[in-house]
């Protein structure tokens, strides 16, 4: 099981590990409020400024999962997987538009999750629930993902088991998460998020400067990228029958629509997960969140330069059947031991700030927009922090199952799938954010449209795909084909349906309030009858 | 304004026939990927502008 363990490396990455164990901890008494209410628990009391909201969110969007799938992607197929660069470049206007409004009117009516603004809008319960349910369908495999990349690294660390004995070492280290999760809240990975991001920092700064110059530079190092791919796709068309591979140092003529249209699906859904509007309301004011919004992209940039790592594995000649193991094995390669041990730690730490936040995120939804409504209308605050704990709980044992009782392909799938769902409550929420002329019903049978026409859509026997293909010569994104029948069906439907469901919230509650600046510690507020 | 400051860097994003070729190349990065990473600064100071075209047009009370 460690006969193979590189000692060194191991060594560096148990010690941040426990390093970053007990900063989760020690968290619960930082910034001190209420843990007993679940806008302290879920939300740490919305107060972090923009330097935590920055590090919070940054940790909490470009995951350990990220780190892997990027750059094993560009590794593949070689353009295609920079998708991710123009996708959170178009991200930050789209933040700075909406985030702060929706920010607004949660901070004033006491909002913690996208259902509840859903409900407060449009006083629909049948719409809540949806939103609901979407986040927390789309969250799940989200999180089983993150283990994925975390117990690459493991593995890299030349850990082996057989059998159930495998996940060992990922048990241990979710269990920790867990319980300093369920005592100290989403205070936990903000702080947590410090260490993550600046270690994120050293290495891939450290990884673009010395691999180009032991691997003669990035000419050399595209040069070797592109004869890989020229062979690929010569290998292809050779095979017998012939292979038509797309894979390229720049993209192929049927690579660009679904590039683009991958960039801005995946754009407006990243701000629908839970887990991105519990970063965003955590917030301390609007302010912060369009500060972020300059700030963040500083993170884009360190995601277009790990996505390199995928076309530098090419020119150190890394050969790997599964290609997420390419940023594990170059590394290994690369660097030494004990710098290879704090990469590892670095994502491997990268997976527990977005995990915690997402089931954080899954919790306080559950909390509130299905049982709070469904099953006990009359909670108390602190039964509603004591479920949500609990609940943080049954979400992380439910990754791990995954992980245990699934092959990884099946998370791959479903996150894929959750995608295309997510952001399906695109039109719910951000029409909601300018206008109530949309009606909840409405919304309510877009949302089922869109979904349906997703599913069917993405299911190609015997696989899942995220592209379609229009006949008309070019492939789409489904998730954004899909919201956009779901929006077309919203509007019509508004103008043919009765606009029933109260509204409790008035246009300045999606303002801006300079009184609020000064006093951004919110409590609770009235139970919305 | 502020509308069309935010939609420039998504435009600038989002062109790919225009960025999709590999000359011409810069400190031996294809255009492709010298262009994506540009794109990135470029988007925070359209970002940046908007922000303060929206303090100036409230009064610069923000």
């Amino acid at each position: 099981m460690i006969d193979h363990l590189n000692w060194t490396a191991t060594i560096v990455f148990v010690g941040f590990f426990a390093l970053v164990t007990i900063m989760g901890f020690l968290a619960s008494s930082w910034k001190s409020g209420d843990l007993s209410q679940i806008n302290e628990w879920g939300l740490g009391g919305r107060q972090f400024g923009s330097w935590i909201t920055w590090f919070l969110l940054g940790g909490d969007l470009y995951t350990a999962y990220t780190v892997i799938a990027v750059p094993a992607l560009v590794y593949a197929i070689g353009a295609y997987g920079f998708f991710a660069v123009p996708y959170t470049v178009i991200v930050y206007p789209l933040i700075f538009l909406i985030m702060p409004r929706l920010w607004n009117v949660s901070a004033r009516k006491g909002y913690v999750t996208a259902g509840d603004f859903v409900y407060g809008r449009y006083g629909n319960k049948g719409l809540e629930l949806a939103v609901a349910v979407t986040g927390l369908v789309a969250t799940m495999p989200y999180i089983a993902l993150q283990l994925v990349g975390m117990e690459k690294v493991i593995q890299a660390l030349g850990f082996h088991g057989e059998g159930w004995l495998e996940h060992v070492p990922l048990t241990v280290a979710f269990l920790i998460l867990a319980l300093y999760t369920y005592k100290s809240g989403l205070r936990a990975p903000a702080m947590i998020a410090f260490v993550k991001d600046i270690m994120i920092y050293i290495f891939v700064v450290a990884a673009v400067i010395i691999i180009p110059y032991e691997l003669g530079g990035f000419g050399a190092i595209f040069d070797a990228a592109s004869k890989v791919f020229e062979a690929k796709v010569a290998a292809g068309a050779a095979a017998n029958p012939p292979v038509k591979v797309a894979a390229g140092i720049v993209l192929t003529q049927s690579q660009v629509v679904p590039f683009i249209t991958l960039a801005i699906g995946s754009a407006m859904a990243l701000f629908m997960y839970p887990h991105s509007l519990t970063g965003v309301l955590s917030a301390s004011s609007a302010k912060a969140i369009r500060t972020n919004a300059m700030t963040l992209p500083a993170y884009s940039l360190v995601l277009g330069l790990i996505a390199l790592l995928g076309i530098m594995a090419h020119a150190a000649g890394i050969k790997v059947t599964n290609p997420q193991d390419v940023v594990p094995q170059l590394f290994l390669k690369m660097f030494p031991e004990w710098f290879v041990g704090f990469s590892f730690a670095a994502i491997a730490i990268g997976a527990l700030v977005p995990a915690a936040v997402m089931s954080i995120g899954a919790a306080n939804t559950f909390t509130r927009n299905v049982w709070r409504p469904f099953v006990n209308s009359n909670m108390s605050a602190e039964q509603e922090s004591g479920l949500a704990k609990f609940i943080s709980l049954i979400v992380k044992v439910g990754a791990l199952a995954f992980i245990f009782f699934m092959p990884t392909k099946y998370a791959i799938d479903f996150q894929l799938l959750g995608g295309v769902a997510m952001i399906q409550i695109f039109p719910a929420i951000v029409f909601g954010l300018y206008t109530r002329r949309i009606h909840g019903t409405a919304l309510l049978l877009g949302w089922l449209a869109g979904i349906s026409l997703g599913i069917y859509l993405a299911y190609s026997p015997p696989n899942w795909v995220p592209v379609w293909s229009t006949g008309l010569g070019f492939s789409v994104y489904i998730g954004l084909l899909a919201v956009s029948v779901n929006a077309i069906v919203s509007v019509v439907l508004s103008f043919i349906l009765p606009n029933s469901g109260a509204d409790e919230t008035m246009p300045h509650d999606f303002e801006d309030d300079p009184a609020l600046h000064k006093a951004p510690h919110l409590h609770e507020p009235e139970p919305i009858l | 304004m502020k509308y069309i400051l935010l939609l420039i860097p998504c435009v600038a994003a989002l062109v790919v026939p225009f960025y999709n070729s590999v000359e011409p190349q810069l400190f031996g990065f294809p255009f492709f990927y010298w262009y994506s990473l540009l794109v990135v600064p470029v988007s925070v100071a359209f970002i940046y502008a908007a922000s303060t075209f929206d303090s100036q047009k409230s009064g610069g009370s923000k």
